[in-house]
């Protein structure tokens, strides 16, 4: 993961590395660090909970004072912020430095905000993961069109029609698992209209992805009107998924309720997640792909079938992103409402773009929203200094800040959004 | 479509809309100026025949799903008239209300009824008024080579603007209108001029940076309508005071019909965006920096600060376009003021080619399309969501000409698919 994350070099290899980007993160950690630790009051306690449920054995309670928790923490990124910068200037990745700054200056923060209350903190990570499931779904969907060479700007209508059909399916078999089958179904039909678009027709990819995406709300919207609202028993009350507990796994202290108490999406994200990147690194059908996204001309002059791989991968992709959207149903609400997705989709393209087109970056970008996404809903409730708005405007402010500042120019694969033609 | 050709002032401008990687092999025999007359002839049939295919499309959609169609196919070998009956009534009062709503009302014609018989005309206007303009939004930056998602946003922090200037302040009549407007203008380039400078300076794609200046300006219009400041009084909802009567648009046709002066500036803007893009020197670096960005610089055009300007200017007419709902139809600024119109702009402008004059035609028609849907929802049952679902199909079926011909065996004709957006590395 840290080969692939490593940060492009922007000038040529001889030429003195800039400091600007550990700069920057010193900057950020003295900032931010020193404003939390200036708001937080010095007479109040934060209490952070680390149990929930019964696993193995309990953390107790962390009761400290507010200031000095912000400040100790406060301190952790900008040490971490400083190791990076003998990193960086070395070339070597700082990824690590660049996590744990990001980690501390967030428990620094809520070391002020939930001062005199006593922060969940397991179960916010619960939430987190949960908030994450369809933006990893997609991230993955995105990840694989955009590495075979075809922009997916469509992730949001892929995600809409598997959340519609999940429920749908589910509804009428009173099925769950029919429901969660029909799911990837609806998405790999949307795919297909996008393949066929994008590598059939040469039309503008990211023209195709935009319309497919109008199309999908409307059409789901429509159905929606003349069936799921009129007779909502029939069409639209699906069961859900129950929830699995892995035994032992489940009873370690905080991982096991994050991540073992879950329902099958989740487990199948996991699944996903590693076939995407094991996929695409690791098999010969892997390195087909990256091929035709990177240079497809070579590709097909050793018999690689350009639009073919592509066709294939962007349905497998939508797939993917279908199954992402069963979770809005059949994982989490059951029922399906409309434009339910929400702007997921887009959410887990900045993903993609944010993880540099590599699964496991994405996935890391993904759940960092869901994590921003949560903070906000767990803030609401233990009641907060900052207004709603500006929690939820955090997540979108903390991308725009992360893909200016520290991300910088991103390489696409080569040919991604490019048509392939034949030349005869 | 074809507007975009004929008023191209450069052949950098043409082949914009090629492939310029791989040219076409062969080009037809013939002068240039007969090619062009045979392309733009077919360019509008094409167009014409995308509207009938999307229609035709949305009518089986209309019809499979129709509670009468369903009800009469269950006893079909009985009685296979009542199904055909049944769809043929679904469809000819679907579509005649559509038409109707969009355009004329025919019975209020034949009372003689003028008001209420063009009150449909005067509502696809109304609605349509922001549509083009916002779909200015979105061409102008497409023109160089940038894929602005964020009218939306940039026409929500302009409400923020030209809202408060419009209630706050105590103004002489029309010069009252033009501060709002201008306001307005103003905070939209500069939320989009966030995003183009970002693009020049670092590099960051404005597809993503757009996106999240729409949810970050989502929650501070949110947050202002909570504040003192800008929330009407005496109201606990997010609502802001009504506009003073000196900031608002006049009527055209008296109060009966709600088509107002934004339609006027619409076309205004039109206008100007084309002199802007066909006649100018700004214009001509634009569609130089959009057709090739590495030509431009090497040119020795400024490709970064093309891009800001492409920006800005895309941004203002996001400003101008949401003026069409604050100081027009709504008079108010509520979290709602927007509506999708900054999504629904970036259809308008993929079928209006990303011309200033396509993108009048596409606004009118989707304007039509969703005047004449509600009046369908209303009379038939029809759900508005098929408005949608026509909309996409229909750019659908013009971004991909090639399919249009082989539904309907067209032959000849240039198979160029649409080109607009780059990709990431682009």
């Amino acid at each position: 993961m840290s080969a692939v994350m490593t940060p492009i070099p922007e000038a040529p290899a001889i030429a003195p590395v800039s400091p600007r980007r550990p700069l920057i993160m010193i900057a950020i950690a003295v900032v931010l660090g020193g404003l939390f630790t200036w708001l937080a009051p010095a007479d109040q306690v934060t209490t952070f909970i680390f149990n929930l449920g019964e696993q193995f054995f309990e953390i107790p309670d962390w009761a400290v004072n507010s200031r000095a928790a912000a400040g100790a923490f406060a301190v952790i990124a900008i040490i971490a912020a400083a190791v990076a910068w003998p990193l960086h200037m070395r070339r070597r990745s700082v990824l690590w430095p660049s996590f744990v700054m990001g980690a501390a200056l967030v428990m620094s923060f809520l070391s002020w905000v939930a001062a005199d209350e006593r922060l969940p903190v397991t179960g916010l990570l619960q939430g987190s993961l949960l908030l994450a499931v369809p933006l990893v779904f997609g991230a993955m969907a995105g990840v694989l069109c955009e590495r075979s060479g075809v922009i997916n700007i469509n992730i949001e209508g892929q995600l809409l029609a598997g959340a519609f059909m999940g429920a749908v399916i589910g509804s009428l078999t009173v099925n769950v698992y029919l429901g969660l089958v029909a799911a990837p179904l609806a998405g790999a039909l949307i795919g297909v209209l996008l393949a066929v678009f994008a590598t059939r027709y040469f039309v503008d990819q990211v023209v195709v992805g935009v319309v497919l995406n109008v199309l999908v709300i409307g059409l789901t919207g429509f159905l929606y009107s003349r069936f799921l609202s009129e007779d909502p028993d029939r069409w639209n009350n699906p069961p859900r998924l129950p929830n699995i507990t892995i035994p032992v796994l489940s009873e370690i202290p905080v991982v096991g309720p994050v991540m073992f108490e879950q329902n099958l999406i989740v487990y199948l994200m996991y699944i996903t997640v590693i076939l995407v990147q094991v996929g695409l690194f690791s098999t010969r059908w892997g390195l087909r792909v990256r091929a035709v996204g990177e240079h497809p001309d070579a590709a097909d002059s050793v018999g690689i079938r350009v639009n073919s791989v592509r066709f294939r991968t962007v349905v497998l992709g939508a797939a993917v992103a279908g199954l992402g959207g069963a979770f809005f149903t059949l994982g989490s609400v059951g029922a399906f409402g409309r434009e339910m997705t929400a702007g997921n989709g887009f959410i887990a393209l900045a993903a993609v773009i944010f993880g540099r087109w590599t699964p496991l970056g994405s996935l890391g970008a993904a759940l960092l929203f869901g994590f921003a996404y949560n903070l906000q809903n767990v803030l609401s409730i233990i009641g907060s200094p900052i207004p709603s708005q500006f929690l939820l405007m955090a997540p979108y402010l903390v991308t725009l800040i992360a893909v200016v500042g520290l991300v910088g120019k991103v390489r696409a694969p080569a040919a991604d959004g490019i048509p392939f033609r034949k030349s005869t | 479509m074809s507007e975009d050709r004929s008023e191209s002032p450069s052949p950098i401008l043409d082949s914009r809309t090629r492939d310029t990687l791989h040219p076409p092999a062969e080009p037809p025999p013939g002068t240039s100026a007969e090619i062009r007359r045979s392309v733009l002839g077919m360019n509008l049939l094409v167009s014409f025949l995308a509207v009938v295919l999307a229609l035709l499309i949305g009518g089986v959609l209309i019809v499979v799903s129709s509670p009468e169609v369903l009800a009469a196919a269950y006893y079909f070998f009985d009685r296979p008239a009542d199904t055909f009956q049944a769809i043929w009534q679904t469809l000819s009062s679907a579509y005649s209300a559509l038409f109707q709503g969009a355009i004329v009302n025919l019975s209020a014609l034949s009372e003689g009824d003028l008001a209420r018989a063009f009150y449909p005309l005067s509502e696809s206007i109304t609605i349509a008024s922001p549509l083009i303009v916002a779909g200015l939004a979105v061409a102008i930056p497409f023109r160089a080579g940038l894929f602005n998602i964020g009218a939306q946003g940039q026409m929500t922090f302009a409400a923020i603007g030209g809202g408060y200037v419009g209630f706050a302040l105590a103004l002489p009549a029309g010069l009252h209108l033009a501060a709002s407007i201008i306001v307005a203008m103003a905070f939209g380039a500069f939320w989009a001029g966030i995003a183009g400078f970002l693009k020049a300076r670092t590099g960051a794609h404005e597809v993503i940076t757009t996106i999240m200046l729409n949810y970050i300006a989502l929650y501070l219009l949110s947050w202002v309508l909570n504040q003192d400041w800008f929330q009407r009084e005496g109201r606990n909802d997010p609502i802001s005071p009504i506009l003073s009567d000196t900031a608002v648009f006049p009527n055209l046709f008296g109060s009966s019909l709600r088509i107002h002066g934004g339609f006027l500036a619409a076309l205004v803007a039109v206008v100007v965006m084309w002199w802007v893009l066909n006649r100018t020197t700004l214009g001509f670096r634009i569609n130089t920096v959009g057709a090739n960005a590495s030509a431009a610089r090497t040119a020795g055009m400024n490709v970064g600060r093309t891009w800001i300007i492409a920006m800005l200017l895309g941004g203002a007419m996001a400003g101008l376009a949401v003026t069409m709902n604050v100081n027009g139809t709504d008079k108010v600024v509520t979290a709602g003021v927007v509506g999708a119109i900054g999504f629904d702009a970036i259809t308008v402008a993929l079928l209006g080619r990303a011309s200033p004059f396509g993108v009048l035609w596409a606004g009118l028609l989707f304007g039509g399309l969703r005047a004449g849907g509600l009046t369908m929802q209303a009379q038939t049952g029809t759900p508005i969501d098929i408005v949608l679902v026509l909309q996409a199909l229909i750019v659908l079926f013009i971004a991909a000409p090639a399919l249009v011909r082989a539904v309907f065996r067209i032959r000849g004709g240039s198979s160029e698919a649409m080109s607009l957006a780059k990709g990431w590395n682009g």
